[in-house]
C-alpha cells in the first residue's frame, strides 16, 4: 500500500514537470533559427545541391519556386537556410564572404548592407549585370547593386513602394474623408500634410486610438521618397547636412510632439496586437507590409482596411540576390538566381507573399490573393504600389546606413516620443549616436 | 628509485618463477603492471614513456579544445583591440596602439553600460539570493508532495531566455501590459518599463530574477539537508525558535554554499546578455534610448555585430575581461578573511 502511493506520487511529479516543461518550451522553438550549414552537394546520383541563404521570409518556398525548378531541372536540389534576425544574419554573411568558406550558392542581400557589400565584398561576388538584361529592372533597383565600374553584385528581388494604410472605419468615425483617391489628394506632394490629416483625426479620434502607430514610420516612409539620404555620391556622410533627413526628421518630430502617435516600436509584440485591437488608424505602408497587416488584424479587420497613395513617392526595403565567387556550383547557382528573380517568379511570389517585383515588366500581370483583396476593401493594390514604383527616385546608400538609420530612430525620434525630450535633445542624442557608430 | 625498480625486478621475478604459470600470462603481466627485465630495452622505455605521457594524453582533449577554442581567440581579440577592423574589411587592420581604450574610457555609453552592468546585477543578484535562502528554508519543512515543489522551483530554470523574454515582453508592454493594469487598480500611473532608467533596469532584473531564483534554492536545499539534524534539536533543546535557528543553525553552516552561489551569480550578472538584448526587442543591442539597460555584454555586441567595429569591441571584451578577474580577485580576497574568521 505504502509503496503505491509513493509509487503515484512520483506518477504525478513526473506529469507535472513533463506537462510545465512541454508547456514552457514550446516557445522556443519558435525562434530557433535554421543556420544548419550548408551541405556540399554534388555527391550522390550525380545530384547538385544548391543552397541559398535567406533572412526573414522570401517566399520563394511559399510560393513552391523551389520545387518547381527542382522539377524542371532534375538534377539540382535546392535548400534554403533562413536566418529570421537580419542582425543575425549579415555579420554572420560577412564574415564567411571573407573567410572564402562556408558561404551558401546564393546569399541575399538586404537594402540597407546592399552599399557595404557593394564597397567593400564586390570581389567576392560574381558579376551577374553580364549573365542577365539589366534594363529589365527598375534604374534605380540595379544602381543600389552596382560598383562604380559597372560590376552588379545582385539582381534584385522584391521593392518596397510605399502607400498608405488606414482603417476605414475608423477614419469614417472620427468623421474624415474615406475615399481613397480623394484622401490620397489631400495630402499629396508633403508628409506634413499627412500629419495635418492626423491633426484633424485627433480632434474627434475614436476614444483609445491614435492616428499612426510611431513617429519612427513616418521617418522611414518620409526619408524613403528622398534622392539625398545619409551619404553623397563619393562615399561621403553627410547626413547632418542632407535635406532628405531634414525632412523627415521634421516630420517625425509633429508626430512625436503631438498626441497622434501611438508610441509603439514596429516589429514588437506590443505592435502586432496594436494591428489586432485596432489601436491606430493609419500607418505607412510598403507593399511588404500589407501581408503584415493581413496576417496580424486577422478576421477582425477584413474589409476595415483600404489603401492610399502615399504623400510622395518612396521606397522601404526590398532585397537582392548575389552569387558568391566562393560558391562551388557557380553555373548553377547564376542559372537559379536568374530564374528565381525573373518576371514571371517575381509575379508567382507576389501573388502568394505581397513582395512586390523589381522589374516592371511584371507589373500588368499581377495577381494579389482574392483574400487580400477583400481585407483591403478591393483597393486597387497593383496600381497603386506600381504607380509608385515607377517615380521613385534613385537613392545613394552608403556602409554604414543601417546603423545611422537606427541611430536616428531608435535613439533620437524615441526619446522625443517616449521620454517627452524636446526634438533639439533628440537630434543631439542621434548625433553623438551617429558618431559613435562612425568611430568619431 | 633504485629500491622501486628493485621491487619492481623482484615482483616480475617472483611472476615468472610462479610455479604453473602460463608463459603469456607471464608475458601479459609483464605488459600490465610491470616493466620487463633489463635495464635500458625498448619496453622498458616504452613502458617508462607510457607512465609519464600517458595521463597528459588523457587531459590533452580539453586543453587542445581550450587552446582552439578559448586561448588562440583570447590573444587574437587582443591583437584586434589593438587595430583599427572594420567587419566588413578584416584583412584591412591598421596598428592603433590604445586609441581602442583609450577611446573607451573617454565613451560615456561604455561607462553607462558598466553601471547598468553593475546596477543591474546588484537589483537582480541581492533579492534573488534571498529569497533563494528564503525558499529553501521553506521547502525544508516536511511537505507534501515535496518534490513537486521542488521541481516547480526548477522549471523557470529549464526555460529558454527568449521564450521567457517575450513573454515578459508582454507582462511589462506600456500599454495593455498586464503589469500596469494592476498597477492601474492601486490608483498608480503605468511606467514604461521599457524608456524609464530604473523601470526598464528592474523589469530585466525580474526576468533575471524568475530564471535563477530556483536554481540557487535547491542548491541551497541540497546544503541544508546536509545540516545534521542535532544542530537543530540542541538549539531547540537551548529555547531557540524557528527563526532564531536559521539565523544561529542554518546561516552559518551556509556559508560556503552561500558564497559558491554569490560568486556564481555575480559572474553571470557581469556576463548579462541574452535579458536585456530580447527585452529591448527589434534594436535591442542599444539598450533602450538613452542606453538605460545596455549592459557591457551588449555594448560589446552592439560595436561588434551591428555597427562593426570589430577593433573596438574587442577591446571591450578585453576590458570586461580585466573586470571579471577583478571581481574574482576580490571574491577569493573575502573568501579567505572569512575563513580565517571563522
Amino acid at each position: 500500500m505504502r509503496t503505491s502511493t509513493r509509487g503515484s506520487r512520483r506518477l504525478m511529479a513526473l506529469a507535472a514537470v513533463a506537462a510545465l516543461t512541454t508547456g514552457l518550451l514550446a516557445g522556443c522553438a519558435e525562434d530557433s533559427d535554421d543556420g544548419s550549414s550548408n551541405s556540399d552537394g554534388g555527391s550522390g546520383g550525380g545530384k547538385t545541391t544548391l543552397t541559398i541563404g535567406t533572412f526573414g521570409v522570401f517566399g520563394y518556398k511559399q510560393a513552391g519556386l523551389y520545387d518547381e525548378y527542382m522539377k524542371k531541372n532534375p538534377d539540382i536540389t535546392i535548400k534554403e537556410n533562413v536566418t529570421t534576425r537580419t542582425d543575425v544574419y549579415w555579420p554572420k554573411t560577412l564574415t564567411r564572404l571573407q573567410a572564402g568558406s562556408g558561404t551558401d550558392d546564393i546569399q541575399a542581400i538586404e537594402i540597407g548592407n546592399v552599399a557595404e557589400a557593394v564597397q567593400t565584398q564586390a570581389d567576392k561576388f560574381v558579376d551577374l549585370g553580364k549573365e542577365v538584361d539589366k534594363s529589365q529592372w527598375l534604374d534605380w533597383k540595379t544602381a543600389q547593386a552596382t560598383t562604380k565600374d559597372g560590376k552588379t553584385i545582385g539582381l534584385g528581388t522584391d521593392i518596397g513602394p510605399m502607400a498608405i494604410c488606414y482603417r476605414k472605419d475608423l477614419f469614417e468615425a472620427a468623421g474624415l474623408e474615406t475615399d481613397r483617391t480623394k484622401l490620397a489628394e489631400q495630402w499629396k506632394g508633403d508628409w506634413s500634410k499627412y500629419v495635418d490629416v492626423g491633426k484633424d483625426y485627433m480632434k474627434k479620434a475614436p476614444k483609445g486610438t491614435k492616428f499612426v502607430d510611431s513617429a519612427s514610420s513616418v521617418y522611414n516612409a518620409a526619408l524613403g521618397g528622398e534622392d539625398q539620404r545619409y551619404y553623397d555620391e563619393d562615399g561621403n556622410v553627410i547626413w547632418d547636412k542632407s535635406t532628405g533627413v531634414k525632412k523627415a526628421w521634421e516630420a517625425s518630430m509633429e508626430v512625436a510632439t503631438s498626441d497622434m502617435s501611438a508610441k509603439l516600436k514596429q516589429f514588437d509584440k506590443p505592435w502586432d496586437q496594436a494591428f489586432a485591437n485596432a489601436k491606430f488608424a493609419t500607418v505607412a505602408c510598403p507593399a511588404w507590409m500589407i501581408g503584415y497587416i493581413q496576417e496580424k488584424s486577422g478576421e477582425a479587420g477584413k474589409g476595415k482596411w483600404d489603401i492610399a497613395a502615399a504623400p510622395t513617392a518612396a521606397n522601404w526595403g526590398g532585397a537582392f540576390i548575389g552569387v558568391p565567387t566562393a560558391g562551388k556550383h557557380q553555373k548553377e547557382a547564376i542559372a537559379l538566381a536568374k530564374w528565381l528573380t525573373a518576371p514571371e517568379q517575381q509575379a508567382k511570389v507576389f501573388a502568394k507573399q505581397a513582395s512586390f517585383p523589381s522589374i516592371p515588366a511584371a507589373y500588368p500581370s499581377l495577381k494579389p490573393q482574392a483574400a487580400t483583396t477583400a481585407f483591403f476593401s478591393d483597393a486597387p493594390i497593383t496600381q497603386i504600389f506600381s504607380d509608385s514604383a515607377k517615380t521613385i527616385p534613385t537613392q545613394i546608400f552608403g556602409v554604414k546606413d543601417q546603423p545611422i538609420g537606427t541611430a536616428i530612430t531608435d535613439i533620437g525620434i524615441l526619446q522625443v516620443e517616449q521620454k517627452g525630450k524636446t526634438p533639439d535633445q533628440g537630434w543631439d542624442a542621434a548625433t553623438k549616436e551617429i558618431k559613435d557608430v562612425l568611430g568619431q | 628509485m633504485t629500491s622501486s625498480k628493485q621491487a619492481l625486478a623482484r615482483s616480475a621475478s617472483s611472476a615468472d618463477a610462479a610455479p604453473g604459470s602460463q608463459p603469456g600470462a607471464a608475458r601479459r603481466a609483464h605488459g600490465r603492471g610491470t616493466p620487463p627485465p633489463g635495464p635500458d630495452s625498448w619496453r622498458s622505455r616504452l613502458y617508462r614513456w607510457d607512465m609519464k605521457a600517458s595521463p597528459y594524453a588523457f587531459i590533452a582533449p580539453f586543453f587542445i579544445f581550450f587552446g582552439a577554442f578559448g586561448l588562440i581567440p583570447l590573444l587574437y581579440t587582443a591583437w584586434y583591440s589593438l587595430h583599427n577592423v572594420q567587419l566588413s574589411n578584416l584583412d584591412q587592420q591598421t596598428w592603433a596602439g590604445l586609441d581602442n581604450y583609450q577611446n573607451l574610457i573617454s565613451s560615456d555609453f561604455f561607462w553607462t553600460a558598466l553601471k547598468n552592468t553593475f546596477t543591474i546585477g546588484v537589483i537582480s543578484t541581492v533579492p534573488q539570493l534571498i529569497m533563494a535562502i528564503g525558499i529553501a528554508h521553506l521547502l525544508n519543512y516536511k511537505l507534501r508532495g515535496s518534490t513537486v515543489w521542488r521541481v516547480v522551483m526548477l522549471t523557470p530554470y529549464a526555460t529558454s531566455v527568449a521564450a521567457a523574454t517575450l513573454v515578459f515582453v508582454l507582462l511589462y508592454s506600456w500599454d495593455g501590459g498586464m503589469i500596469n493594469w494592476l498597477l492601474g487598480f492601486v490608483g498608480v500611473d503605468p511606467v514604461n518599463w521599457r524608456e524609464s532608467t530604473w523601470g526598464s533596469q528592474f523589469a530585466v532584473s525580474s526576468i533575471v530574477i524568475w530564471r535563477w531564483t530556483g536554481y540557487n534554492a535547491l542548491i541551497y536545499l541540497a546544503a541544508m539537508q546536509a545540516i545534521p539534524s542535532d544542530l537543530y534539536e540542541s538549539a531547540a533543546l537551548d529555547g531557540a525558535g524557528r527563526w532564531q535557528q536559521f539565523r544561529h543553525v542554518t546561516i552559518p553552516m551556509l556559508r560556503p554554499t552561500i558564497l559558491f552561489t554569490v560568486v556564481v551569480s555575480t559572474i553571470g550578472a557581469t556576463q548579462l546578455f541574452g535579458e536585456p538584448l530580447l527585452f529591448g526587442g527589434a534594436s535591442g543591442s542599444k539598450g533602450g534610448s538613452e542606453h538605460q539597460y545596455q549592459t557591457l555584454g551588449l555594448y560589446m555586441y552592439d560595436q561588434g555585430w551591428i555597427i562593426g567595429n570589430l577593433g573596438k569591441a574587442s577591446a571591450i571584451a578585453w576590458t570586461m575581461f580585466l573586470i571579471l578577474l577583478i571581481v574574482a580577485a576580490i571574491n577569493l580576497l573575502i573568501t579567505r578573511r572569512l575563513r580565517k574568521s571563522q
